[in-house]
C-alpha cells in the first residue's frame, strides 16, 4: 500500500465520515464516535515520539488540556471560529513540544517522561488560576451556529475529529517512511551509536516532539465543544496520559497502523465496559491488557497479526528492541 | 454492590457502536408507545472522588423506586433505574446522557450527584428541551438558564448559604472574616457568593487562600490564618482536605479571636469521616441537609431510614446516610407527586406541575424557584456538639449536632468562641 | 498581606518536617529508580497499599507506627516478588526496558487501585493515635506531633540505608551493581540477586513510609496519583540513588512549598514542580548526582 492506496482509503473514510451526519439520526453514535476518533489522534501523536524515539510522553495530558484552553481562551476573547482554533493549539502545541524537549532531550528518556509529569502539574496549576478562562470553577461554553453543510453539532465535530485522524496518521505514515523515521529508530535502538555514525539525534528529538505535541493539542481544540464544558480537572486528568501510551502499545509500536489499531479497540472496550459492567472493572482491564501485552505480544496487535500471516508490510521492519537504558 | 449490579443489568443491551446507529430520531416528547417499564436514567459518580456521596445518593434513589414498584409504579407500570458510572468526572457525562436517551431511550432524566458531572449535562438538556432533577449541583444552571431544572439540594438562592453563616457570625459580634477555599468548581463559587455577603455586610476581610486539590499538609495555612486574627472563618473544602484542616487547627490552634469556623466544608457530613474525626469536630459549625433532629422529621423520613440503613449497611456505603440519601428518595417523591397529577410522562406538563406547586416530601415541603433552585433555602447550619471519638452510635441520635439557622428548623445558640466550643 | 517574621519562621519548620516525609515517601524509589534502574512507576501505588495494609493492623488494634514496621518483612518478600517478575519479563530477554516497562508498571498500578476500592471500598480511611492531632509547644510556635513523628522516621530510613549502603558488604554490592554490572560479575556476584535484594528492601521500605502517610493525612485509594509526581521529583531533583540527597531535595520540596502557601497556596504545586524542570535544565544529574 503506497500512498496512492493511503490516500484513497482517507478520501473514502472522511466521505462515509460526512455521509454518516446525514444518515444516522442517533446522536449517541456520534458522541463515541467522536472519543474513539479523539483517542486515535493522541495515540497515533503519543507513538511518533514514544514508539519511534523510545522517548515517553507521560505528559498527553498536559498538551491535551493547552489545546482545550488554548481554544477556551480564544473562542472567549474573539469569538474564533473552530478551525482557527484548531490550527491555534496546533502552534502553541509545537512551541510547548520543542519547548519541553530543549529542555530535557539531552538527557536521557526516563528525564525527558518525568519533565512530562511536571508539565501536566505545572500547566493545570496555571489554568486552576486563570480567571478569564473560568479558573478551577470550570466554564460553561455556548455553541456558536452550526454551518448549514452540517445537519448536526455533533455530527460536525465527528467529522472534524475525522479529518485530525487522517491528518495526524497521514503525518505519522510519512514520518515513519521518511529519513525522520529512520533516524528516531536508530535513536531508539542505540542513541549513543547513532549520535556517533553522524544521525542528528537532538534535532530528530525535537522535530518529532513538535509534530507530536502539534496534534496532541489540536485534537484537544474542539473538545470543549463536544464538552460545552470545560474544567482543569478534566481537560489535564489523567486517562489522558495513559491511554494514549497503553493504546500505541497494545496496537504495537512500530507501525502507524499499530496506535490507530489499539486506539479504536482499547476505547472501544472502556467504553462499552464502563456503561456495562462498571468502571473498576473498565480501569481493571486497562491495568491487565497492558501488562499481558508488554509481556506476552511485545509487538502489539501489529505483531500479533504479523504472526499469523494477516499482516505483511515491507516498509517497516520488526523493531529490534535492545535496551537503550531506559 | 448487588445492588448496583442490578440496576447495571438493564445496560447490557448496548451492542455497540454499529448496531445502534439503526437508531430512531429522537425527539422531546419522549412518550414511549409500549407499555413497558417507566425507565429513569441517570449516571451516578460510584468511583473517583465523589464516589462515598454518590452511591449513598443512589441507594436512596434505589429505596424509592422499591417503594414506588410496591405501590405499583407510575402510571401502573413498574419503574426501572438506568444508572452508569461516570467515574466523577466532567468527560463522561455528555456520551452517558447521550445513550440514556438515544440507545436506552428513558423516559425521564436525573443528574448525577454534584456539580462537576452535571456541569456538561445542561446545555444537552436545554438543547434538547428536557427535564432534568439535579441532584446537589450548585449552581449549575446560572450560564444555560433551562427552565426544565430542578434541583433537589437544599441550596435555595445563591448566597444563602454563605449568608446564613456570615449572619451567625455577625449575631455573635464578628467584624472581620477569613476565607479558605479549595481550589475546585464548587468551592469557588461558594466563597465568591459569601463574599459577596460579607462586602455587603461592611465585613472587613482579613484573609484570603484558595488551596490546591490533594494538598498534604494544612499547617502553614492554618498558622498564617492564626495570624491574621479574623472573627469568624468561612472554609470550603473537600472531604479528604476537610479532615486535614481540622487536624491542623487543633494542633496549630486558630487563636481567640475566632468566634465560628466552618461553614462550606464538604466530608463532615459523611459517616466514615465524622467517625474518625470524632472530637475534632467540636465547635465546628458547618452545612448539612438533613440531621436526626427533632425539627427534620416530616412525613415518611423515619420510614426511610429503617429502609436504607440496613441496605447501606450491607451495601458498604454510607452506614446512616443523612445527607444525600434522603434527598435521592426525595427526588422520587416528586416525580412521583407530578406523574400522578398530571397522568404523563410529558416533560413539559411534569415541569410545569414542578413549578407551580409546593411539595411534599420526606425533606420537608419544597417549593421552586425560577432558576430551578429552591424558593427559600433549607440548608441548614449546625454546631457540633459532644462528640465523642471512635462511636459511629451517638450520631444516631439529636444533639450531636445543634441546628443554628434557618429559623425554622433552628434547636439551639451557637457557643462561642471557637475555642470555647472545642472543648465543650 | 505584611511582612511578618514569625509566619515564615513557622512555614519553615513545617515545610522541613512536610519535606521529611516526602523524603521518606521517596527513598525506596531512590534505591528502586535511582541505583536499579527500574522505572517503577507503580512505587506510589504500593506506597498507597502500605498505608491500607496499616489501616487493617490498625482497625485490629495496632498502632500505626507498630503496624508498619510488622508490614516491613511482607512488603520485603512482595518486593523481591515484583522484581522477579520484572527480571523475567523485560531484562532478561534484554527488552527495551524504556516504554514496556513503564507501561507494565503502570498496569501494575492500575491493578492495585482496583484491588484497593474492592476490598476498602471508596471511602477516605484515616487513623487516630496518641501523636496525632496534638501538637509540641515551644513558646508561640505549635508543631504538629504527627509532622515530627514523619520527621524522626525519615531520618531513621534515611541513615540506616545509607549506612547499609555504604557499610556492608551486600550494599557496597548493590551500589555496584548500579555502576557496573559486568564487573560486580567478575567479582563472582550474581547481580541478578544482588538487584531482587536491593528491590525488596526498597519496597520494604514502603511499609513504613505507607504507615507514616496514612499518618499524616486521610488515604484514599487513587491517592497514589499525587504521589507519582512528587515521589520522582524528590528523587530526580537529589540525584539518582543519593540517600542524603534525597532527604534533602524532601526538605526543599517541602519547605518551598509551606513556605508559598502562606502567600499563595494556589500556586504550591506549580512552584514545586517548576523548580524540577528548572534543576533538569541546568543540572541533569541532579543536586546531588555524580
Amino acid at each position: 500500500m503506497r500512498w496512492t492506496g493511503f490516500w484513497i482509503g482517507a478520501a473514502l473514510f472522511l466521505v462515509l465520515a460526512y455521509a454518516s451526519t446525514f444518515m444516522v439520526t442517533n446522536t449517541f453514535f456520534f458522541f463515541v464516535g467522536y472519543v474513539m476518533l479523539q483517542f486515535v489522534v493522541l495515540a497515533t501523536a503519543w507513538n511518533i515520539l514514544g514508539g519511534y524515539a523510545g522517548y515517553v510522553n507521560f505528559g498527553t495530558s498536559a498538551f491535551f488540556g493547552v489545546g482545550v484552553y488554548t481554544a477556551v481562551a480564544l473562542f472567549k476573547a474573539f469569538a474564533l471560529p473552530l478551525p482557527l482554533q484548531i490550527l491555534a493549539a496546533a502552534v502553541v502545541g509545537t512551541a510547548l513540544g520543542v519547548a519541553t524537549g530543549m529542555m530535557t532531550l539531552r538527557l536521557r528518556g526516563i528525564f525527558y517522561s518525568i519533565a512530562t509529569v511536571a508539565l501536566v502539574i505545572i500547566l493545570e496549576t496555571f489554568v486552576v488560576n486563570w480567571k478569564f478562562v473560568g479558573g478551577a470553577a470550570g466554564i460553561q461554553i455556548v455553541r456558536p451556529s452550526l454551518p448549514s453543510f452540517f445537519p448536526t453539532y455533533e455530527g460536525m465535530l465527528f467529522v472534524v475529529a475525522a479529518v485530525l485522524v487522517v491528518i495526524a496518521v497521514a503525518v505519522a505514515r510519512y514520518v515513519e517512511g521518511s529519513w525522520i523515521g529512520r533516524g528516531l529508530r536508530a535513536i531508539r535502538d542505540d542513541e549513543l551509536a547513532a549520535e556517533c555514525s553522524g544521525v542528528p539525534t537532538l534535532r530528530l528529538k525535537l522535530i518529532a516532539c513538535g509534530i507530536s505535541g502539534a496534534l496532541m493539542c489540536a485534537i484537544g481544540a474542539p473538545n470543549p465543544m463536544y464538552q460545552q464544558f470545560a474544567i482543569p480537572g478534566a481537560a489535564f486528568e489523567l486517562p489522558y496520559s495513559v491511554s494514549p501510551l497503553a493504546m500505541a502499545l497494545i496496537g504495537g509500536t512500530a507501525h502507524w497502523i499499530g496506535p490507530v489499531l489499539g486506539a479504536l479497540l482499547l476505547s472501544a472496550t472502556q467504553q462499552y465496559l464502563s456503561v456495562t459492567i462498571s468502571s473498576e472493572l473498565s480501569l481493571l482491564a486497562l491495568g491487565v491488557m497492558l501488562v499481558l501485552f508488554v509481556i506476552a505480544a511485545p509487538e502489539g496487535l501489529v505483531g500479533l497479526l504479523r504472526k499469523v500471516g494477516l499482516f505483511k508490510t515491507g516498509t517497516v521492519r520488526p523493531s529490534n528492541e535492545k535496551g537503550k537504558g531506559t | 454492590m448487588s445492588k448496583i449490579k442490578v440496576t447495571r443489568r438493564t445496560a447490557v443491551q448496548m451492542t455497540g457502536a454499529a448496531a445502534v446507529a439503526t437508531g430512531t430520531t429522537f425527539g422531546p416528547q419522549m412518550a414511549s408507545a409500549q407499555q413497558g417499564p417507566v425507565k429513569i436514567g441517570l449516571s451516578m459518580p460510584q468511583t473517583g472522588g465523589l464516589a462515598a456521596g454518590g452511591r449513598a445518593s443512589l441507594l436512596g434513589i434505589e429505596v424509592w423506586k422499591d417503594d414506588i414498584n410496591a405501590k405499583g409504579g407510575l402510571l401502573g407500570r413498574k419503574v426501572e433505574l438506568v444508572v452508569y458510572d461516570d467515574q466523577s468526572s466532567a468527560t463522561t457525562t455528555p456520551a452517558i446522557y447521550s445513550k440514556l436517551l438515544d440507545v436506552d431511550k428513558v423516559d425521564l432524566l436525573f443528574a448525577p450527584y454534584a456539580t462537576v458531572p452535571t456541569g456538561p449535562i445542561m446545555p444537552l438538556v436545554k438543547q434538547r428541551d428536557l427535564l432534568l432533577m439535579g441532584n446537589f449541583s450548585f449552581q449549575v444552571n446560572q450560564t444555560v438558564k433551562h427552565d426544565k431544572w430542578f434541583n433537589i439540594a437544599p441550596w435555595g438562592p445563591a448566597d444563602s448559604w454563605g449568608r446564613s453563616f456570615i449572619e451567625i457570625g455577625e449575631k455573635a459580634g464578628a467584624q472581620s472574616i477569613a476565607f479558605l477555599a479549595a481550589d475546585q468548581e464548587f468551592a469557588q463559587n461558594l466563597v465568591k457568593l459569601a463574599k459577596g455577603v460579607a462586602d455587603e455586610k461592611k465585613m472587613k476581610t482579613v484573609f484570603e487562600q484558595n488551596y490546591p486539590p490533594n494538598t498534604v499538609e494544612f499547617s502553614a495555612i492554618i498558622r498564617a490564618l492564626r495570624g491574621a486574627r479574623a472573627d469568624m472563618v468561612f472554609v470550603c473544602s473537600y472531604p479528604p482536605d476537610s479532615a486535614g484542616i481540622l487536624r491542623a487547627v487543633n494542633e496549630i490552634g486558630i487563636g481567640e479571636n475566632v468566634k465560628i469556623f466552618g461553614g462550606g466544608m464538604v466530608g463532615l457530613q459523611f459517616t466514615a469521616v465524622m467517625e474518625s474525626m470524632g472530637s475534632l469536630l467540636n465547635g465546628v459549625i458547618n452545612f448539612n441537609s438533613w440531621l436526626p433532629e427533632p425539627s427534620m422529621y416530616f412525613e415518611g423520613t423515619k420510614e426511610f431510614f429503617a429502609k436504607y440503613q440496613p441496605r447501606a449497611v450491607a451495601a458498604k456505603v454510607d452506614p446512616l446516610g443523612y445527607y444525600l440519601a434522603p434527598y435521592g428518595y426525595a427526588q422520587g417523591q416528586l416525580i412521583e407527586q407530578a406523574v400522578a397529577s398530571v397522568k404523563s410522562l410529558d416533560h413539559k406538563a411534569i415541569a410545569g406541575y414542578l413549578r407551580s406547586n409546593t411539595h411534599k416530601t420526606i425533606v420537608g415541603s419544597i417549593k421552586f424557584a425560577a432558576d430551578g433552585e429552591w424558593e427559600k433555602t433549607g440548608t441548614v447550619q449546625a454546631q457540633f456538639r459532644g462528640v465523642k471519638d471512635k462511636d459511629i452510635e451517638q450520631f444516631r441520635g439529636p444533639g450531636k449536632q445543634v441546628i443554628l439557622s434557618p429559623a425554622d428548623r433552628k434547636t439551639g445558640e451557637p457557643i462561642i468562641p471557637f475555642e470555647k466550643a472545642r472543648k465543650g | 498581606m505584611s511582612f511578618d517574621f514569625e509566619l515564615l519562621r513557622d512555614a519553615i519548620v513545617f515545610g522541613l518536617l512536610l519535606g521529611c516525609f516526602y523524603a521518606a515517601v521517596s527513598l525506596g524509589l531512590s534505591v528502586a529508580f535511582g541505583l536499579l534502574d527500574v522505572p517503577h512507576l507503580a512505587y506510589p501505588a504500593f506506597l498507597v497499599l502500605g498505608s491500607y495494609g496499616t489501616y487493617m493492623l490498625y482497625t485490629l488494634g495496632f498502632d500505626p507506627l507498630v503496624a508498619g514496621v510488622i508490614l516491613t518483612p511482607v512488603f520485603f518478600v512482595l518486593g523481591i516478588l515484583m522484581y522477579r517478575i520484572y527480571y523475567e519479563t523485560f531484562e532478561k530477554r534484554g527488552a527495551d526496558s524504556g516504554v514496556r516497562g513503564l507501561a507494565f508498571f503502570f498496569g501494575v498500578m492500575f491493578i492495585i487501585e482496583v484491588a484497593i476500592i474492592q476490598m476498602f471500598g471508596v471511602d477516605q480511611r484515616t487513623v487516630s493515635a496518641s501523636y496525632i492531632g496534638r501538637s509540641l509547644e515551644i513558646g508561640e510556635m505549635r508543631i504538629p506531633n504527627r509532622l515530627i513523628v514523619a520527621f524522626i522516621v525519615a531520618l531513621v530510613i534515611a541513615a540506616t540505608l545509607y549506612l547499609y549502603l555504604s557499610r556492608t558488604f551486600t550494599g557496597r554490592a548493590i551500589r555496584a551493581v548500579a555502576q557496573d554490572e559486568g564487573a560486580l560479575r567478575l567479582m563472582g556476584a550474581n547481580p541478578v540477586a544482588i538487584k531482587q535484594w536491593a528491590f525488596g528492601i526498597a519496597t520494604a521500605t514502603l511499609a513504613l513510609a505507607g504507615a507514616l502517610l496514612i499518618i499524616v493525612a486521610p488515604i484514599e485509594p487513587t491517592l497514589d496519583r499525587a504521589y507519582i509526581g512528587r515521589t520522582f521529583c524528590v528523587v530526580v531533583m537529589a540525584g539518582l540513588g543519593s540517600m542524603g540527597g534525597t532527604l534533602i531535595a524532601g526538605i526543599i520540596l517541602g519547605v518551598a512549598e509551606e513556605v508559598v502557601k502562606i502567600y499563595g497556596a494556589s500556586w504550591a504545586p506549580a512552584i514545586s514542580f517548576g523548580l524540577l524542570l528548572v534543576i533538569l535544565a541546568v543540572r541533569p544529574q541532579g543536586l546531588f548526582g555524580r
